[in-house]
This record gives C-alpha cells, sequence and structure tokens, in this order.
C-alpha cells in the first residue's frame, strides 16, 4: 500500500460552471439577453418583472424562468397573465437555483422568440451569489422595509452585482431608512455599481430603468 | 446555507480523481476556501460523514486551508488585510476596494492508498 498526493486544483462549483457556460451559449445563440434576479423573500421580484414587461412592451419579448422551493405556480402563473411565457423550476427545498437547474428552464422556453430572458432566483440573499447560472448579468432587487444594513450584513451578493435595484420608495417616508448609509455600504462592495430607485407601486423610476435596460438590449444585439 | 450542493461537489471531483489515479481510497482531501466564500467548515464536515459512507472516499479527512481577504485600494494602490466585512482602506480612506485575495474556493489535491 503506498500513500500519493494527487494533485487537482479544481474549482470546487467547477461542475456548475461548465453548465452555466454552455447555458450562455445557447442564450447567445438565441439572441437572448438574460439576468439572474436575485433578492430576499418579499422584496418585489414579481412585481419588478411584471413592470419590466409593461415598459417594454410590445417591442420586447420577455421571457421569465421562475425558481421557486415549493412546488408553486403562483408567480409564473402572474406572468402568464400578462401574456409572456413563463416557466416554473421547483428547487425541491434547494436555497438557489443552479446551472443545471436553468439549464432545464431553458428547454421549455421558446428562447429564439424571446429578447430579453429574466430569471428569478430563489429568494435569498446568500446561495444563489455563488452559483453562476450562464446568465449575462446579476440583478439584485433591494427594498426599503428590510432596512439599509443589507449591504453589510450580505457583502457577498452585493459584490457580485451588474445592477442594482432599490424598490418600494414609496415607502420611505415611514420607515427609517438611511439612503446614504445604504448607498456607503453598497459602493464599498462594489464601486460605481449602476443603481435604480424605483417602486413598482407607483411606478416611480421604472423609466429610467427601461431605458437603461433597452440601451443594453440594444448593445447586446450588435455583438 | 448551500453546503449540501458544495459537499456534492467535493465528492465529485475526489471521486473522479482518485478513479484517474486508479487509487484505491481517498484518505485526505485538501480545500482552499477564502474567507469571503461564505461556507461553513462544520456544515460541510456533517454532510461529508454521511455522503463519503460506501463511497471510495469514506473515512477521508477533510482539511480546510482558510485564506485571508486582502482589499486592494483603487485610489492608493495599496493592500490591506480585510479584519470585518467591511472597511476602508487604512492608508487613504477610499472605498473603492477590489478583492485581491479571499475568494478563493477550490480543491487543491488529495491524498490516495493505492493497493
Amino acid at each position: 500500500m503506498t500513500v500519493n498526493r494527487v494533485q487537482v486544483v479544481e474549482n470546487i462549483l467547477n461542475a456548475n460552471d461548465q453548465v452555466a457556460q454552455l447555458n450562455r451559449q445557447v442564450l447567445d445563440q438565441a439572441g437572448a439577453f438574460s439576468i439572474n434576479l436575485m433578492a430576499s423573500p418579499g422584496a418585489g421580484k414579481t412585481s419588478f418583472i411584471l413592470k419590466t414587461i409593461q415598459a417594454l412592451r410590445p417591442e420586447v419579448n420577455i421571457g421569465v424562468v421562475e425558481g421557486d422551493t415549493a412546488p408553486v405556480t403562483i408567480d409564473a402563473d402572474k406572468i402568464n397573465a400578462v401574456g409572456m411565457p413563463a416557466v416554473q423550476i421547483n428547487t425541491g427545498g434547494e436555497c438557489h437555483l443552479d446551472a443545471v437547474m436553468l439549464k432545464a428552464g431553458l428547454q421549455q422556453l421558446p428562447l429564439l422568440e424571446i429578447d430579453l430572458l429574466i430569471v428569478e432566483n430563489v429568494g435569498n440573499l446568500i446561495c444563489p451569489a455563488a452559483f453562476d447560472l450562464g446568465t449575462h448579468i446579476n440583478l439584485l432587487v433591494a427594498s426599503i422595509p428590510e432596512g439599509d444594513d443589507k449591504p453589510y450584513k450580505y457583502p457577498n451578493i452585493y459584490r457580485g452585482l451588474d445592477v442594482l435595484v432599490i424598490n418600494k420608495t414609496d415607502l420611505l417616508p415611514y420607515i427609517d431608512f438611511r439612503m446614504e448609509y445604504f448607498r456607503q455600504g453598497v459602493e464599498m462592495l462594489n464601486p460605481g455599481l449602476t443603481t435604480f430607485a424605483v417602486s413598482c407601486k407607483t411606478g416611480e423610476g421604472i423609466d429610467a430603468w427601461a431605458d437603461w435596460l433597452r440601451g443594453r438590449l440594444a448593445a447586446a444585439k450588435q455583438v | 446555507m448551500h453546503e449540501l450542493a458544495v459537499t456534492e461537489s467535493i465528492l465529485e471531483i475526489a471521486t473522479r480523481h482518485a478513479q484517474q489515479a486508479e487509487a484505491a481510497r481517498v484518505t485526505d482531501i485538501y480545500l482552499v476556501i477564502g474567507q469571503l466564500s461564505s461556507i461553513v467548515d462544520d456544515s460541510v464536515q456533517f454532510y461529508w460523514d454521511s455522503m463519503a459512507e460506501n463511497t471510495i472516499c469514506q473515512g477521508a479527512q477533510l482539511h480546510f486551508k482558510r485564506i485571508q481577504a486582502r482589499m486592494r485600494c483603487q485610489d492608493c494602490q495599496g493592500e490591506f488585510e480585510l479584519a470585518s466585512q467591511l472597511e476602508p482602506c487604512p492608508a487613504c480612506g477610499s472605498y473603492r476596494l477590489t478583492v485581491a485575495a479571499g475568494d478563493e474556493f477550490f480543491m487543491e489535491s488529495i491524498e490516495v492508498e493505492k493497493v
């Protein structure tokens, strides 16, 4: 019996990352720009998606993948109700979507007809940050009632973001939310991060977000 | 808490490399985990003990090498060790920081027994 050391040097999430790479190729070939939309439970992910659909239709065809830990179709039903294709992925209790789950979701969508694919991740500020799905950008919906300390408590998710949305600004008069403190935390984790303050209730700020997204979609089409 | 998925990956990677090396048994697994990777060692160990049972990795010892987080300041180009999660550059007070080290998350090597 001999003992040998075997060099490995392999990322622990390598298997996930390889599938993510394939997902990205599939999306690129179909010409679908995709967003990994993350947030804590109740931040307004689905409301934000509905507002985005409203703002961009009819010029942009949007598909949605809904990730949930429980076998419910509440969110997918809301998207289907406004006439956009949505598939629901049940993670079977897992706290995040991974690339393999998204791959299964992509196979159920008419990707060639979709300009923008929004993947609504499981409501969670920790686990989704660790798993690349193969989407093009990471977006977080933070919300005023969650409190202004969230960047300080969940730094990892903020570090990996391409764009941040602060939802429920209509509640600012009622909640002790120090915007400066919040933004300083974000700045320390992700300097210069593109940020939009919106209210899905009143529609405030949605136009600015939609304009930015139109720009990203146009840029993606040119590549 | 995605340690379950992480532990599954550890088992898959170690098993694949052990088979390639035509090993009879894996005795040790060396993991390198940065301070900024939100992984709880005890939790991985907990899943590992039951998951590795009846595999080539049964009884293998997990070793966690933790890497101290280091930040690089975009303004003064200095580097410093991160004591807590969020703090400005101690040299110039800037908040424009990028991660220089501490987000590692990989398997460095395994030790195996060959017949």
